[in-house]
């Protein structure tokens, strides 16, 4: 009984949203020509989070329909927002994808982090205690419903994101030389941000803010099967659902009876490897 | 009219805000011969006519059309199947190896999984034969040499097979025997039928491999005829300015341009 109703949800819901985060990551780094862009980095997961988090606080903005509810609509509002506006403040400062597109992404989310906090400051103490797991990025309230809800947007962004696979690699040569090859470069970046919007949103409306797994899978996964995307894709899916599920189960057994919410694993873990990466491309070329 | 494979540049107008001049092309009829240099100093809209012919930029105004056909009209990848381009650049996001380099020039040829039939694998293979680097093909970009990897990208065009391949300084940054190395392989795919257009910056290089120039200058074109008419001493003094002399001996086939003090 608690295995069908608890745990088994809680599982499918690490798998889901890890391999989501991480398709979602492998296909933004293409589009952007940045090996360090993920929805946590661009700013997606951030705007995301503030906005289902406005629809769980806001009494008059909730509203539910079966798995469905407003905490989505808002989340893929703000996932579009946040990055309409890295991609403006990128191209303004010259170049989509360059440094000022991930430093734009990053302090956006913290811009977004914040604002949560703000908010929560005119909430009340027991019922922001219902938010707070949720805030730190986690999975522990999983139920059935939570995993309909997150299929709702994550399972047709997965399936953008895996359709546009054999066009993303021409675009690992750059723009003009996929443009010349029968790429069209501005479809194909519309249909990923499309599907890695979609993903983002998902996630971030049912377990909050997670970082750093859509940097790790694809990383892990390229050094194993190479850069070829119909391969990176969904081999990122498999590696990151299965490492968000173990972070979780970690973070569950590790502090026992007590639990570590799995964002904030997920970020011990994926900051450094983000700063090692940065450190690295920074360096002479 | 249009004959078979020409690509026809009409009443081309484009400007960029930033430039002092603006694009103009009343007509211009590429794919015309087996291989045709634009030359021009720099920053004369050679790379932007290219891009232009290419479909990569829109113009302001007027048309490129393939027999007859707009090419912005065109879905890329049906038009990248008779109309190859190769950028300057091709900047790696991860180190692919040479094999998969080529074989992402095949891209337009592909279905929806994208695995590669028997002429895909004849294509790759003839392109990295032709452009000398099969012993290399399973090497990463990253552990080849400028030259190769320029080698690499010419075979990831020519793995394409279009008609009419276009190609912006295909030769740039290239040792003398390099770049003649290049001017080589496109010379011995004209002569099986490929249309090669090529911006070029050496024109010594140019005169000896192409079969007609056009010379574009402040966005026009200045010039365009067989290599003999274009590299005179007046028209390319026009163009570049005063610090160039054009010598004619009678043992070389092509004058020959040097730069003056």
């Amino acid at each position: 009984m608690i295995f069908f109703q608890i745990r088994l949800p809680r599982v499918l819901l690490g798998l889901l949203a890890g391999g989501a985060l991480a398709m979602a990551g492998a296909a933004l780094q293409v589009i952007f020509r940045n090996p360090l862009a993920e929805p946590w980095t661009l700013g997606i997961a951030g705007g995301a989070s503030l906005g289902a988090f406005l629809a769980r606080v806001c009494p008059f903005l909730w509203l539910a329909w079966g798995p469905l509810n407003t905490s989505q609509a808002l989340a893929l509002l703000g996932a579009a927002g946040a990055l309409g506006l890295v991609l403006a403040l990128a191209r303004r400062s010259g170049g989509a994808g360059g440094q000022t597109l991930l430093l734009a992404g990053v302090t956006l989310g913290v811009v977004c982090g914040g604002a949560i906090m703000v908010i929560s400051g005119f909430i009340s103490p027991w019922k922001l205690a219902e938010f707070h797991r949720w805030l730190l990025g986690g999975l522990d309230a999983a139920d059935w419903a939570s995993v309909g809800a997150l299929a709702a947007l994550a399972v047709p962004g997965v399936a953008l994101l895996l359709a546009q696979a054999r066009n993303l690699n021409p675009l690992g040569l750059g723009e003009d030389m996929a443009a010349g090859q029968g790429v069209d470069v501005a479809r194909v970046r519309r249909w990923t941000a499309i599907g890695a919007g979609l993903a983002s949103a998902g996630v971030a409306a049912v377990a909050g803010p997670i970082g750093f797994v859509g940097l790790l899978a694809p990383h892990a996964v390229r050094k194993i099967v190479g850069p070829d995307a119909r391969l990176v894709l969904p081999c990122s899916f498999l590696f990151g659902g299965a490492l968000l599920a173990a972070c979780d189960a970690l973070g569950r057994w590790a502090a026992a009876p007590l639990e570590v919410a799995v964002g904030a694993l997920t970020a011990v873990l994926g900051g450094p490897l983000f700063l090692a990466l940065l450190a690295r491309r920074r360096g002479p070329a | 009219m249009s004959s078979p494979n020409q690509l026809v540049l009409r009443n081309l107008r484009f400007s960029y805000e930033s430039a002092a001049w603006e694009l103009r092309i009343p007509a211009l009829a590429l794919g015309t011969e087996p291989l045709c240099g634009i030359v021009g100093p720099n920053g004369s809209g050679k790379s932007t006519l290219l891009k232009l012919a290419a479909g990569l930029l829109a113009p302001g105004e007027g048309a490129v059309e393939l027999d007859g056909r707009a090419v912005a009209r065109m879905r890329r990848a049906d038009l990248a199947r008779r109309l190859g381009f190769l950028p300057q650049e091709c900047p790696a996001l991860f180190d692919y190896a040479v094999e998969q380099v080529v074989a992402l020039g095949r891209h337009a040829h592909g279905g929806t999984l994208d695995l590669p039939t028997a002429a895909d694998r004849d294509a790759v293979a003839r392109a990295l034969g032709d452009v000398g680097l099969e012993a290399l093909r399973h090497r990463p970009l990253s552990h080849l040499s400028g030259g190769e990897r320029r080698r690499a990208w010419l075979a990831s065009a020519l793995a394409q097979e279009p008609e009419i391949l276009l190609l912006d300084e295909p030769t740039q940054a290239l040792d003398l025997h390099q770049a003649a190395a290049v001017m080589e392989i496109l010379a011995r795919r004209a002569a099986n039928g490929l249309r090669v257009v090529a911006v070029m910056h050496d024109l010594n290089l140019a005169g000896l491999f192409c079969d007609r120039l056009v010379l574009v200058q402040a966005g026009k074109i200045a010039a365009d005829g067989p290599p003999a008419e274009i590299l005179t001493e007046n028209r390319l003094v026009a163009a570049y300015g005063d610090k160039i002399e054009v010598l004619r001996r009678p043992e070389a086939q092509n004058p020959i341009v040097l730069a003056r003090k």
